[in-house]
């Protein structure tokens, strides 16, 4: 991929250059300080306890043998936490410890803090919980009517959205039903974190997360603390895609150093990992979609139906996402979308890139394919004939003033030059790798087109911000803003825009933290770019404008930036929830062994909307990545559970692309049509590369096989078997 | 935690004692939490990952799979321990700046270890051999697109430069 950008370079490592990340040289050498790094003087080490069950009512507790092993600091169990009990993002229903019920297999139970990690484990074998099992609620189409299994009910949220006449009909109707499983964010670097006691009641937390301000907020309540008793501060964050939105481990951190008064250390293993942290919703869906005779689009009817989990996380906004973006990228004049977010006794899910716009993307670009061959149609030439424009409507009622360059997308993607068959082809680039394809005359290659989109930035009402701080001073600026650099690069846009528009070289970064700034909000959404990106612009344009007026240095200004107020849906869905949307598309080419079921993705294509690219080399870092988890998503991803039992905790079961399952990605287009309101006309890029990603690889597959496959990931049994 | 054992072991050339370990302690472990080398990390802990990946005795290992105690004599060269000239980075893990391969990084020192191991030994590998090779290590960041830039750029540079035992073949 070759990304050029005939932009004049005023100053060096500006806007719109591929400037280097400036945490690039200690991570290639290995010296960046990750979570999992840290160390302090008198530091011990904590473990969780975790339930083997997936609803179990907790008869008794017994801490005695673990408190009584050589080395054990503290045993904590839910006696322990002198404040609100519980926590969540939107909903505190999450408890710091299960109290007498357990929810889900891997909620914590107790915590331990001993001088060995592996001392902290046995100690952790060693409480004696007595549980009486229960029944789990694990099938959530029955949750939504089945007796409540918490007292804050099964469904937590319910909505609907009435567009135009929902009673019309279409000429022409296909209907779908549609599954995608439960997928992981799996990042690299599992959850870790030091908590440091301040010995006078408070509490230093150094923690890999995506919002430091609402973890703080969410562990001094628990903590019975003053919000400013506990202060975090970033540590280097391995990977994160929505995993880290939740509270983890930050209390029990917390509570362990304040009870023993020593540093303490916590760093998840894979398994605990994969226990404790929210998935991607799996959901359930039901489709109708109905046509002219001319391809156009009359009406759409949705039925989704999200699995939760134990606890409620972000799993209203996650189905507000999926009903919002229900019918793609389409001018749609009608529609009925129905949807549930449920509790169940499966584990929790909520935030994962693309945000319950990928389950949704899934089915409706499946109806658009179902419905194309009912029309007769190229189901290219059907998007393109009812791809979303500015100034269209969408289904939420809401007009679409930014910029919408659907129809220019489709055109790019679909024009990319499809990679040739090679006729002698490495057996390692066969369907499922070296020697596992028994004949190469059964290997079919399918091709496949999906579109989707999604909202940037917070939505629906939420006052949604960033705080940022810039400081010139003997002509280095300084930058203070607490957005969680997380992998996605942040820290070198940061750089970049100040250097633009204060024209300096030396742009120092101060440490992301509680303590000295206000909130940035959460790295998701696909908002740092604009909300902190902007933040710190402004805050750079401030001091700039000192400077123009003759003031010297130093010179300090700090600008709180929210974006544009959105309002909350009504009772029919419809409303101006969003401030502005990112699309893409995509083309995958796929090779399928039909007798195996094994897939071998040879390449995917994209267009993709970017508004403005600020710097080359991260947009393709972004859209390659992204790729990536759509590809895995839609032939090997998935969390399998066994009666609410997660049976695939770790990377030998629960399989991510290496680089032999990775495509070729070919980058038909970024396209550059500026965002109006948008710092640098620059929409956020991290989540649209996964939105269709995994359809188009679906859809590529079907093209291969002739199988409707409804459900994704795909697996070997839904093709060998069919 | 009882059974413990005192030993030494070659980290990037220089002697190290390590005294009181818990024989069940892994290489990794002694390395990050005893020794100070905390440039291999721990994603897995069970050898699917790479990111722990470091050379001993000239072998790539997932060095979570090592019991510390019997790395014992021999020589563990980590990615705080890869040859750069005065100090400097080598042309990988420069590659992997210019190319954009690094994004959270915490799959990078287990992958320039193990791009070093390979050109070590195939100084011109095809497109297939260099993913066969980088399969054992994960990363959920970049998608592996950067990374093979990267490796591709250090294999064009090393055969212009002539400094690799032999010219790019394929």
């Amino acid at each position: 991929v070759t990304v050029t950008t005939d932009r004049k370079e005023r100053v060096r490592d500006g806007i719109g250059t591929s400037a280097k990340r400036p945490d690039g040289i200690p991570k290639v050498a290995g010296s960046f300080a990750f979570s999992s790094d840290l160390q302090a003087d008198g530091m011990v080490w904590g473990h969780v306890l975790r339930s083997p069950h997936p609803h179990a009512r907790i008869r008794s507790i017994d801490i005695g043998p673990a408190l009584a092993m050589p080395g054990v600091h503290a045993v904590l169990t839910a006696d322990d936490v002198p404040g609100d009990k519980t926590y969540g993002l939107e909903h505190a229903d999450q408890p710091v410890f299960a109290n007498d019920v357990v929810m889900h297999v891997g909620e914590a139970v107790a915590a331990v803090a001993a001088d060995h990690p592996d001392t902290a484990r046995r100690a952790a074998r060693a409480i004696v919980v007595d549980y009486e099992e229960l029944e789990p609620l694990v099938d959530s189409e029955a949750a939504i009517t089945a007796p409540p299994i918490h007292r804050d009910g099964n469904v937590f949220h319910e909505m609907v959205i009435r567009h135009g006449d929902p009673s019309v009909d279409g000429e022409v109707v296909v209907e779908g039903t549609y599954e995608v499983g439960m997928q992981d964010q799996a990042f690299m670097g599992p959850e870790s974190g030091l908590a440091i006691p301040d010995g006078e009641g408070g509490v230093d937390l150094h923690m890999s997360t995506q919002w430091l301000h609402v973890d703080r907020d969410q562990v001094a309540n628990c903590l019975a603390l003053e919000h400013d008793k506990v202060r975090m501060t970033l540590a280097g964050v391995g990977g994160a895609f929505g995993a880290r939105e939740d509270v983890s481990m930050q209390v029990h951190l917390c509570l362990l150093a304040l009870h023993t008064g020593r540093p303490v250390k916590m760093v998840f293993s894979r398994e605990e990992s994969f226990l404790g942290h929210v998935h991607r919703h799996p959901a359930r869906m039901r489709y109708r979609h109905h046509a002219d005779r001319d391809g156009r689009l009359v009406k759409v009817e949705a039925r989704v139906v999200l699995d939760g989990g134990a606890y409620a996380s972000t799993s209203r906004p996650v189905l507000v996402n999926a009903c919002c973006f229900a019918a793609g990228p389409y001018d749609v004049p009608n529609a009925l979308v129905e949807g549930w977010s449920v509790r169940t006794n499966n584990p929790s899910c909520g935030a994962m890139r693309g945000f319950g716009a990928v389950q949704v993307c899934f089915a409706h670009e499946a109806q658009m394919d179902k419905l194309a061959a009912a029309l007769d149609m190229d189901p290219v030439e059907l998007r393109a004939r009812n791809a979303l424009k500015t100034g269209d409507r969408l289904i939420t009622g809401q007009v679409l003033r930014g910029t919408a360059p659907v129809g220019e997308l489709i055109r790019t993607c679909s024009a990319a030059p499809l990679p040739a068959a090679d006729p002698e082809p490495d057996p390692m680039a066969l369907p499922g790798g070296a020697g596992r394809t028994a004949d190469r005359a059964r290997v079919r290659r399918g091709v496949g087109f999906a579109l989707g989109f999604k909202n940037l930035m917070y939505s629906a009402g939420f006052d949604d911000y960033s705080t940022a701080r810039v400081r010139l001073e003997n002509g280095v600026a300084t930058v203070t803003c607490a957005a969680a650099e997380v992998g996605q690069g942040f820290v070198t846009l940061a750089q970049q825009i100040v250097r633009e528009i204060l024209e300096v070289d030396e742009v120092v970064l101060a440490p992301a933290e509680t303590a000295s700034i206000g909130s940035a909000g959460s790295t998701s959404a696909s908002r740092q770019t604009w909300m902190s990106g902007g933040a710190v612009e402004r805050a750079a344009l401030a001091v700039r404008a000192r400077l123009d007026a003759g003031e010297q240095e130093p010179l300090e200004e700090t600008y709180e930036h929210h974006h544009p107020p959105t309002s909350p849906l009504d009772e029919d869905g419809q409303g101006d929830a969003h401030v502005s949307y990112i699309f893409a598309a995509h083309r995958a080419v796929v090779d399928v062994d039909v007798d195996l079921g094994l897939v071998r993705v040879v390449e995917i294509a994209t267009s993709q909307d970017v508004g403005r690219v600020l710097n080359p080399l991260q947009v393709v870092g972004q859209i390659e990545g992204g790729i990536a988890q759509g590809v895995g998503l839609a032939v090997m991803e998935e969390i399998v559970l066994d009666n609410g039992v997660v049976r695939n905790a770790s990377f030998t079961d629960y399989l991510i692309p290496t680089a032999l399952d990775m495509p070729e990605v070919a980058i038909a287009a970024l396209v550059e049509e500026p965002e109006p309101g948008a710092p640098f006309g620059a929409k956020g890029v991290g989540e649209t590369p996964t939105i269709s990603s995994s359809a188009a690889v679906a859809a590529a597959i079907r093209d291969a096989t002739g199988l409707a496959l409804p459900r994704i990931p795909v697996r070997p049994q839904d093709i060998a078997l069919a | 935690m009882t059974e413990t054992a005192t030993f030494r072991l070659s980290v990037n050339g220089t002697e190290q004692v390590v005294e009181g370990a818990w024989v069940g302690e892994s290489l990794l472990y002694v390395l990050r939490e005893r020794l100070g080398f905390p440039g291999a990390k721990n994603a897995c802990e069970q050898g699917e990952c790479g990111s722990c990946s470091v050379l001993l005795d000239g072998t790539l290992v997932c060095s979570c799979l090592v019991l510390a105690a019997s790395a014992a004599e021999r020589e563990v060269v980590t990615v705080e321990g890869l040859p750069g000239e005065d100090g400097a980075l080598t042309d990988v893990q420069q590659a992997f700046l210019d190319e954009g391969a690094v994004q959270c990084g915490f799959c990078t020192p287990g992958l320039v270890v193990t791009i070093h191991d390979l050109l070590d030994r195939n100084p011109a590998p095809t497109e297939l051999e260099l993913r066969e090779a980088i399969s054992g290590n994960l990363c959920r960041c970049t998608g592996y697109g950067r990374i093979l830039a990267a490796a591709q750029a250090v294999v064009a540079t090393r055969s212009g430069s002539g400094r690799s035992q032999r010219e790019a073949s394929s």
